[in-house]
Formats: structure tokens, sequence, C-alpha cells
């Protein structure tokens, strides 16, 4: 069953033409939108990779369909800002970034986190990320960007 | 703020050579969502492919059917072994691993058919809707058994028998340990799943956009199959979402290839999650028996081992890691006397080969869980007796061969332990062992401490003629600053190569702008990215291509304004040997070294165990990027606590039980303990710039010392990795269940 549809994508409305209604958010976001940043790793909501924020809630975009978001405001890594967020900066200064495949997500969960509190303790900060699995860094890196990006943040 | 802070990035823009933490230069668009990794790819036109795989271990194959399929809606192709215009077979090192199974599958969720269709949907339907007649026979699953079972292959059962006899094989020693231990089956589990985009080429080849680790051996293996000349086959590496060594083999090229020959148009496939699973190769289970003799004193009179590798359905790297695992079987001890079995063997069980450790993690479990039980036999400290028998150089490898690089075992344990221990548990419930389940009792936890050493080789042994090739390219760029090109195959696959190549080149060069063109078969192979090998090849390629356009400059007058000067250089290291029949040779060019010491808590009624502490000392020769280098420390521990707690492909009959991130289990940011790291710098003879690669080291001695604090806080032998809450708590009933399966 194929449908039109409009979604609100990084404040920008999106048509979404002639699309079998089983498709993910993350599907129409990568393939039909050209918004690639959002990956899939395991499509089941295991490893946080697919994290866009809808209506500013943290959700892992391969679980939800494209047709659920209608009416949604959805925003992907893309839409965090035309330059590079503090969150971001501080994952290349750290060293948090190695094959990159889990950083998009980490960037979401990291800006959800210190947008919810701008000082976690240890245990409230890897319960935060612990949805996003990296396989690269053992996180050890991670932990050092989200508290540079704190005092980033803090300056 | 924000002027100060670009100032700051600026000023440290400059100099950014060897030994600085330089940052990666594809940093910004990873952290943005902009860079394009395999599975980002689009193409006007695309097709999905989708594999149809066998639900049996074992089976005969009576009929594929493939008309229905076919003649869906959106289809346009389905391809079979009958559609293969070339070599039937693909592999590593042997050519064993069919493109399509045609008579007979040998393992759950071998490739039988692959179709193209318009959208993804419609190739899994599509997919689904091929028939395949089964006539399915039992699937021999015992490694053991397979020795002298009837083949299951025409090439036999047995990849490799390595036998390693060093010194008097009747020597004997005053005190004798033996023990026998299993490893699971460890899956490389990188984040970013198989998945690559062909184009087909006007000249009648194909353009293949690719993860891979080297995109050489790929680019011949697709050619043969395709029966096309390799020029014919050009390979380009796009964004690589980890490997581990699971992208050593080859897994959707051909594949991709042929369908995108056979339709015509660009064909994009991506693994899903459980495909990933079936997809590539595993870390090979091992059972492991051991003997070590040792004087009254604490000093090893001989080892003897028998090590049995489950490589399951195909060669894949089966002969190069039962080799490993039996050079490195008695540890980076001195050990004046050896006997040691390695046996590699084929079933019906998941096809094993490449993961980061390569054989020596398996070794390793052994030989350190022997070496705590020689401790306790006697009466030492597990500490004392390892410095007493640590490797140094001049000492001589129970392959006879003689260490002449730097071997600073005892410096590596020195600083594991020179760490301070963590401070006791803190009251949050949820720092407890089973965090959030909250179902521990503080005072039910105990805590153990618990200690072990690993090594292995670096770069590729046994006489193989190991190489990197590289361009680079000086020149003046339009506003007549100079600025060097760099062309090179290696595969950067998130270790960071591509940071250490503009290194190289603005220390040799003195150049700071250095772009790095990307990787493809349009430049000579730079080998694998493997066997903690490319800093030290395609560094040195790349050095060596500086080299020379430094000496071409400077017969110039150093005067660059007469136009570009671009070099290629190759780098190969020193000449290595097979092994004889007793498994002597000097097959190695260099080793890592690495100690760690790991702090649990366990709660031993529940079975539950939090890894709070890894402290480690590491051989690396020379930091050239010191936060990369701790970046592939944490990571590498991170693989090795995984093995010792969770990770394990669960296989009943030759079935893979866990084919998901649900039910198998790798570290969380919770999971993961604290890591005290100390950097062994101690230059390497002939080694480019004195760096060892870092990569591995992590991975192989930290799952042994975590399970030895388990051991230590419980008491429990736990012979088996990973370490299962029932083997914890119920240790007599879980070996039972072991027993059973």
């Amino acid at each position: 069953m194929n449908e039109t549809y409009g979604l609100r994508i990084n404040g920008r409305d999106e048509q979404v033409r002639e699309a079998w209604l089983g498709e993910s958010l993350l599907y129409v976001l990568r393939e039909r939108l050209g918004l690639p940043g959002s990956k899939n790793a395991c499509e089941q909501g295991e490893c946080g990779s697919c994290s866009v924020f809808c209506d500013g809630v943290l959700v892992n975009a391969c679980c939800l369909l494209a047709a659920d978001a209608v009416d949604a405001e959805v925003t992907t890594v893309e839409g965090l800002g035309a330059g590079s967020t503090p969150v971001q900066r501080a994952f290349l200064d750290e060293g948090a970034v190695q094959c990159g495949f889990c950083t998009p997500g980490l960037v979401m969960a990291v800006t959800d986190l210190l947008q919810r509190t701008s000082d976690p303790s240890e245990t409230e900060l890897r319960e935060a990320i612990s949805g996003n699995l990296c396989r690269c860094t053992g996180y050890g890196r991670i932990f050092a960007a989200v508290r540079a990006a704190q005092q980033g943040d803090a300056q | 703020m924000t002027d100060t802070s670009t100032r700051e990035r600026a000023d440290r823009v400059v100099g950014h050579g060897l030994g600085t933490s330089a940052p990666r230069p594809d940093g910004t668009p990873k952290v943005r969502g902009q860079f394009a990794f395999s599975s980002d790819l689009w193409a006007d036109e695309m097709l999905w492919g989708r594999t149809v795989r066998s639900p049996h271990p074992s089976a005969r194959i009576v009929r594929v059917d493939t008309t229905v399929a076919e003649a869906m809606a959106g289809v346009h192709a389905v391809l079979t072994a009958a559609d293969v215009p070339g070599r039937a077979t693909y592999g590593l090192e042997h050519t064993d691993q069919p493109v399509f199974a045609s008579d007979v599958v040998r393992y759950h969720g071998e490739a039988v058919a692959v179709v193209a269709a318009d959208h993804p949907e419609t190739a899994r339907r599509a997919a689904a809707a091929v028939v395949v007649d089964y006539d399915v026979a039992d699937p021999l699953v015992d490694p053991e058994a397979a020795i002298d079972a009837i083949p299951i292959h025409p090439d036999g059962n047995v990849f490799r028998h390595v036998r390693i006899v060093h010194g008097d094989p009747d020597a004997a020693g005053d005190v004798v340990v033996e023990g026998a231990y299993e490893v699971g089956m460890q899956d490389q589990a990188f984040l970013g799943p198989e998945s690559g985009l062909a184009i087909p080429a006007e000249d009648g080849g194909v353009d293949l956009y690719i993860s891979t680790q080297w995109l050489h051996v790929d680019r011949d293996q697709v050619a043969a199959c395709l029966n096309l000349e390799p020029e014919r086959v050009r390979l380009t590496l796009s964004g690589v979402g980890g490997a581990f060594g699971a992208r050593e083999d080859v897994s959707l090229q051909v594949h991709l290839c042929l369908l995108a020959l056979a339709t015509g148009r660009p064909v994009k496939m991506l693994y899903s999650r459980e495909e990933s699973f079936f997809g590539h190769v595993h870390r090979h289970p091992a059972r492991m028996t051991y003997r070590h003799h040792a004087t009254r004193t604490g000093d090893l009179v001989k080892v003897e081992a028998r090590l049995v590798l489950d490589g399951g359905a195909y060669a894949s790297s089966s002969t190069a890691v039962i080799a490993n695992a039996s050079c490195f079987a008695a540890g980076p001890y001195r050990v004046p006397n050896a006997v040691i079995d390695g046996w590699a063997v084929r079933t019906n069980n998941p096809p094993c080969g490449a993961m980061r450790g390569f054989g020596a993690v398996q070794a390793c479990f052994g030989h350190e869980s022997q070496m705590d039980r020689l401790a306790a036999a006697l009466g030492m400290d597990p500490v004392d007796l390892r410095l007493r028998n640590a490797l140094r150089t001049g000492d001589v490898l129970p392959t006879g061969q003689r260490i002449t690089g730097v071997a600073p075992v005892r410096e590596c344990i020195e600083a594991a332990v020179a760490h301070p221990l963590p401070p006791p548990a803190a009251d949050d419930p949820l720092e407890r062992p089973g965090g959030a389940g909250l179902t521990v009792d503080s005072a039910d936890v105990r805590r153990g401490v618990g200690f072990a050493v690993g090594f292995k080789n670096l770069l590729y042994s046994e006489g193989f003629d190991d190489y990197s090739t590289a361009a680079v390219r000086l020149e003046l760029a339009a506003d007549g600053e100079p600025v060097a090109t760099v062309h090179c195959a290696a595969a950067e696959v998130g270790q960071g190569f591509v940071t250490l190549a503009q290194q190289v080149v603005r220390s040799e060069l003195g150049v700071e702008r250095v772009v790095l063109r990307t990787a493809d078969t349009g430049v000579g192979s730079a080998g694998s990215t493997s066997a903690s090998r490319q800093t030290w090849m395609s560094g040195g390629a790349v050095q060596a291509a500086c080299e020379a356009v430094k000496i071409a400059l400077a017969a110039r007058g150093g005067d660059l304004s007469a136009g570009p000067i671009e070099e290629l250089r190759e780098h190969h290291h020193r000449p290595t040997s097979p092994l004889d029949e007793r498994g002597q040779g000097d097959a190695h060019v260099s080793y890592a070294f690495a100690a760690h010491r790991a702090v649990v808590d366990v709660d031993p009624g529940l079975g539950l165990v939090r890894v709070v502490q890894i402290a480690t000392g590491q051989d690396i020769g020379r930091a050239l990027n010191p936060l990369a280098v701790i970046g592939q420390i944490e990571g590498g521990i991170a693989q090795g606590v995984g093995l010792a707690v969770m990770e394990e492909v669960l296989v009943a009959d030759g079935c893979i039980q866990n084919p998901s991130f649900t039910d198998y289990l790798i570290p969380t940011a919770l999971d993961m303990p604290a890591v005290a790291a100390t950097l062994i710098e101690q230059p390497e003879p002939g080694a480019p710039f004195g760096a060892k690669g870092v990569g591995e080291a992590p991975t192989i001695s930290s799952t042994p010392a975590v399970v030895a604090a388990i051991r230590a806080a419980t008491g429990v032998e736990l012979a088996r990795v990973p370490v299962r809450a029932a083997d914890i708590a119920m240790p007599q009933a879980a070996s039972r269940g072991a027993a059973q399966t």
C-alpha cells in the first residue's frame, strides 16, 4: 500500500511520495530524503545509532514508522546546526571518534543528556548513553568528550 | 570564547606531526553525520540485493526453483551457482567456499542465491519466494570428532595441524599442573553491517564501492569469480563502520558485482544485523588442554599443549590462526622445552577466521589460567611467577626463534601493577554487579583481583611477502603554498591510518597541508588492515615515498615551481621463514606485549559480575599519536572484557541461536570498567619510527585477567569463557550442562 504524506524534518516540510507505509522513519530519512546521517546498525532499537529527536524526545528512528511521525517535529544529526556544536567539537577534540558509525547517534544522546541536566553524575552519564553501542572506543574518550562539552557549555 | 577556542585550534594545527595527538581528518564529517559509509551510498536507478541463505547447517540441495521470485513485480534478477561465469569458489588463503552452494550446504546461513529488486522489501519477499528443496543431513559439529570423521568437503576436514617440538620433549619438572580450557565463539560485532554498491561499467567491468580491510585481495577474488581481468574490477573504499577482522573475507562483494553485471544497473546491498552474523566469520572457538612443568623455585621447565580450533565450514584464515595460537601457546615466558599440537578443523559450524588477536586470544586464556594454577601449586604470588619467567630480548621462543627486538614484558607487568587499586565500591546500588537490576545486596559482594600477560606477532609471518605501496606528490597549490597528496590503498576502518599518514608527511616533508586521496585499487596493494600492521607497513611506505620526494626536490635545488614531484614506493618488512616439520623457524618479524590487572566485584550467589577497573602496561614502541593509542587500548580492552563475561555466538546443532544485538551482548557504557594505562615506549629496531602496532595486544590478556579476578573473588575454577552467571553460582550444574552440549 503506497501513500504520499508529509514530514517535518530539521525545520523543513518534506514530501514522501508514493511510499510503502511499512517503511521506518530511519529508512525514509536515509533512502528517500537524502539524510543518511542516522545510521542503521541493528534495526531493532538496541544500538542507538539511528537516534533522532521526535518532538524533542530521543527515539530510535528504526523502531518508528515514518508514517507515524507525520505531524511531529523531527530533528536529525544533520539538523543540529550549520557548524559543529560544542558536543560535536568535544567528540573531535577528545578522540571519541574512531570508525564513526555510532557517532551521530551518540552525539544525539549526549546532546539530549546535556539538555536535560547540565552536570550529570558518572552514573547518569553512563546510563544516558548505555543505549548507544560503540565497538571501537570502549567509551573512555566518549566520557571525556561529555565532560569537555559540559565545560564548554559552562563557559 | 569562540575566538579563543578557534585560535587555540589553529595553533594546535601547526606542527601536527608524529608524536602529537593530531586530529582525525575525517572527524568533522563523522560527528556531523556527513561521512559516507558504504551503507550510505546511493545511485540513480539503483536496485537492492538480497541473499537467500540455507536454514540448515548440513544438507544436500535437491532443487532450486527461482521462477516464482523471477516473476514478481519489481524483481530484476535471481542468480544461483549456474550464473557464476568464473571460478565457483573464493577464499582468503584457500579457495574452498562456493559463491553459491549448488550441491550441498555446509553451514547455517550459507548463500544459495541472490536477488535484485527495486525496493529492499520487494527483494526480501523475492528471496523468501526462492524455493530450495533440501535433503537435510546430520551436521558434523564436534571439532575433535572432525579430525577423523568422513570429510564434509573435498579438501578434507583438517585445515592444518601445527606441531611444535622444542628442546627435550621428555623433560619434566618438580611441579606439574594440568588444565582444560574452552573459549566460546566471539563475534567482531562491528557497528556498520556489510554493505556496498556495485555499478556496471561501459568496458564490461564493474566499479565496486565497499567496506573492506584489503581492497586488492577482494578485487582478485571478485575478478576470478566474474571471469574478468583484475583491471576491469575497480574497488574503492567506502566509509567502513569498524572491522576487527570480520572484513578480511569476501562477504557480499561477488554477489553485488554479479547482480550489477546481470541487471546492467547499480545494485546496493546492506546486511541486516541478523544477516551480518551469518555473513562474516567469527573468532574460532577453542578447546585446549595444557600441562605445565616447573622447578620448585618457579622456573618453567616445559609446556605441553593441545589446541583444537573449530574453523567451521570453510578455511578462511584458519591455517594462519592456528599457527599463531600454536606459536604463542606458551605465553610470553622463557620455556626451554615445549610440545605443542595445534589443530584447525572443518565442521558444519559457522565459518571462523580473523578477529583482533588472531589465535593469540584463545591461547592466552589457556596459558594464563595455567600460570595462576602453577603459582597456586608453588605457593607463589602470580605476578612474581610471571616476572620470574618473563621473556626478554635475546630469549628463544618455542619455535626456536630468538627475540631480537624489544621485549619489555617485565616493564609491562610492573606498570600494570603499579596503578593504584580502585576505591571500594560506592554505596550506589547502580554500581553493584547487575546494575539497574538492583538484585544484589552489597553485603554479598566480593572483590577480586586478577592478572594476565599476553603477546602476539605484528605483521604477516611464515614467509609471506608482506608489503604496502604509497605514492606521495608534492606541489605548489594555487595560493603558492606547498601541498602534499598521498595515495595509499590502506583501509581506514576507524583505527586512524588517515591521521597517521598526514602526520608522517608533515614530519617528513615539513608540509602542513596534506591531502589524502581515496583508497582504491588504482594504486598498488597496501596489504590488509590487520595483524597490527598498517602503522608499520603503510606508514613505512608513506615515509619511503616522502624520502624519495625529498631527494628529488633536493636535486632540483629545492625549487617546486617547475612542477609537481611524485614518487611511489613499496615497503617490505624483513623476510621470514615458514615453520618446519617440528614447528621451528624464524617465522615472525616482531611482537607486541601487554599486561592487564583486572578488578571485579562479584555476587557469588547470583553469579553477577561487575568489572571495576582494568590497569595495563603496553609495549607500543613509540606513541605516534598518544590519543589514538589510548583509544585503541580502551577499545581493545572492551572487547576482551566482552569475551570474558558476556560475548558468545551460541551455536546449537550447527545453528546460530542469537544473531541480534538483543541476544548477542557487547559491553555498553554501563559495563565498561575504568581503564588505567601506561604506555611503555622502547623504540623497536627496524620499525618505521620505532612504533609497534597497538590494536591487538589490549584484547589478548584482558580476558584472562578478568577471569582470574572472578576466580579470586569466588574460588570457582572457571575453565571457560565467556563466564556465565551459572558458571559462578552453580558451577557443578553449569559444567554438567556444558558436557551435554
